[in-house]
């Protein structure tokens, strides 16, 4: 059994994680504060995955950025594909939070949504 | 001149709260005043996600953070006023404002929320030798120059400082293809949340030195490199432990302070420690009608405790304001009740500060947070409070570090027990 030692990221607690392993096989998580710091643990161990934040460009406003973030988390390794498909992205203004920026980012699955509300000039809000 | 019943100094989370609390509790006439070109203050170019977890029970970035509370602001209809700076306010609560549009304004505020949040501490403030080249930045206005205006400051980076935004322009310089070489930390922890460690810097693979700083800035138009040294236990960089790094950047990420020039222009008792006001159970000043919230108070970690207390100084605001009409205009004649004397909060062993400073038990609510940092890293210890001699309080804490705000419930009918007391102590305790 070999015991491996995390610090969960799920809230700002930042709870240090105890987990044995036995092979590839998880047989407890230890503290953890509530569920999250449990479910943290074993994808991180299997499947870790972010969510990504980014910024993409926009026309027709007095800003010229727009905050962005993959809907859901994606795998870990995928993060620099994902900022890199999002360069070429050019919004027009207005923007909505929630609006989709970009459908299955590199091929991940999940689509990456506007963070921000963007009024155009002719109507700032 | 024209009159409000409560005007808050500031458009960020901080005051957007106290704002939209002051209304929820029956004031009308409720001004805001925000000197950016948009409400929702420095979360606008926090585009990290992180936020709302204790207000929203979900994850959400900053700038969605701040637009929750904005759409709740819009939806009372509370008057605000953009680019507007506030450039004085007297004593007796006369506000004076500039923008474009109005040019120089004085209005008549009954009650004043401050809410003016914090800046960052700069290259001067430190003391590093060495020239003075561009590509020295505050991680704050990198943050800002990336997520806001799309401008790289730097291709190669060296962060002196470990503090949150520090933490969080490392991931976000090297997701815009930037390397950065080393965060370093003067202090032997560091100052941000353990998380963010873990997903801006262990994921990105870049190293975190403690207990090192930033001893020689090379380079006179541009940056193009600075020595690290480690430091020993009294900050003095030891001999023999130089490291050189090339880059272009330096960004500083190495403590917020609370912006109140306008609050030592009214004359305002502040606290050397928080380098904020003093505040009573009500987040009142020591002028009164006088509050102040977030971080123009005292630096917070998290956004939602910012919410959290700027909703309770609107709510105190909305009740001075009810509680005053006409007598804090003298107008009525009424007699001002003599008020018992505050009971003394004090910080001691290991606790820098508390917030709030003195408690007068009548008007504090029936649950009162108090909130208080630590000196220094602190394991399997106990916070306890005292009544004058008596420990009340004494609870375990596994962890606890100077840059984690901590903090402790104090409750009215415990303190009702109590006639006499004078003074509240909260220490921490050796296990």
């Amino acid at each position: 059994m070999v015991k491996i030692n995390l610090i969960c990221i799920g809230c700002p607690m930042g709870c240090p994680l105890t987990i044995e392993k036995e092979g590839s096989n998880i047989l407890r998580v230890t503290g953890n504060t509530c569920p999250r710091g449990d479910a943290y643990a074993r994808k991180e161990l299997t499947n870790p995955t972010r969510i990504v934040t980014s910024t993409v460009a926009v026309e027709g406003s007095d800003v010229v950025r727009v905050s962005v973030k993959t809907r859901e988390d994606i795998p870990k390794d995928m993060i620099f594909a994902c900022v890199k498909a999002l360069k070429n992205v050019r919004l027009k203004a207005p923007v909505h939070i929630g609006d989709v920026v970009l459908e299955n980012v590199a091929g991940t699955g999940v689509d990456v949504v506007a963070t921000r509300e963007v009024y155009s000039l002719s109507d700032p809000g | 001149m024209k009159a409000y019943d409560i005007v808050i100094i500031g458009g960020g989370p901080a005051g957007l709260a106290a704002a939209v609390s002051a209304r929820k509790n029956g004031i009308d006439s409720v001004l805001v005043l925000e000197r950016d070109k948009e409400l929702g203050g420095i979360l606008n170019q926090c585009i990290h996600n992180g936020f709302g977890l204790h207000t929203f029970k979900e994850e959400l970035t900053g700038p969605e953070y701040a637009a929750r509370f904005i759409a709740q602001a819009k939806e009372l209809h509370l008057e605000y006023k953009r680019n507007t700076m506030v450039m004085e306010i007297s004593p007796e609560k006369v506000v004076t404002y500039m923008n474009r549009t109005e040019g120089m304004q004085q209005i008549q505020a009954k009650a004043v929320v401050l809410a003016m949040g914090c800046r960052e501490r700069s290259r001067g403030a430190l003391n590093i030798p060495g020239y003075r080249p561009a590509g020295i930045f505050s991680a704050g206005t990198a943050q800002r120059l990336v997520n806001m205006e799309g401008y790289m400051p730097g291709r190669e980076v060296v962060i002196l400082g470990s503090g949150d935004i520090g933490l969080i322009m490392a991931r976000r310089m090297t997701l815009e293809g930037a390397k950065v070489k080393v965060v370093s930390e003067l202090m032997p922890y560091s100052g941000g949340l353990k998380r963010n460690i873990v997903q801006c810097l262990d994921d990105y693979g870049i190293p975190l030195k403690l207990s090192h700083t930033v001893i020689d800035i090379r380079g006179k138009e541009r940056l193009e490199g600075v020595t690290l040294a480690k430091v020993d236990e009294g900050g003095k960089p030891v001999p023999g432990t130089e490291e050189d790094y090339t880059c272009d950047t330096l960004l500083l990420s190495v403590g917020l302070i609370p912006e109140n020039e306008l609050s030592n222009g009214m004359g305002i008792e502040m606290n050397r420690v928080t380098s904020g006001p003093n505040v009573n159970e009500s987040l009142e000043t020591s002028i009164p009608g006088v509050f102040a919230c977030g971080n123009v108070l005292h630096v917070h970690d998290l956004v939602d405790f910012v919410s959290e207390e700027a909703t309770a100084a609107g709510k105190n605001a909305a009740e001075y304001v009810r509680q005053n009409s006409g007598a804090a205009c003298g107008l009525d004649g009424r007699e001002v009740l003599p008020q018992k004397a505050a009971i003394e909060l004090e910080a001691v062993a290991g606790v820098r500060y508390t917030v709030p400073k003195t408690i007068n038990v009548e008007r504090m609510t029936d649950k009162l947070t108090v909130r208080f940092r630590v000196g220094a890293v602190y394991k399997n210890c106990y916070v306890s409070v005292y009544f004058d001699e008596e420990r009340v309080i004494h609870k375990k804490r596994p962890v606890m570090a100077p840059g984690e705000m901590e903090d402790i419930r104090l409750d009215k009918a415990k303190l009702l027990e109590y006639p006499d007391l004078k003074k509240i102590t909260i220490q921490i305790e050796e296990a």
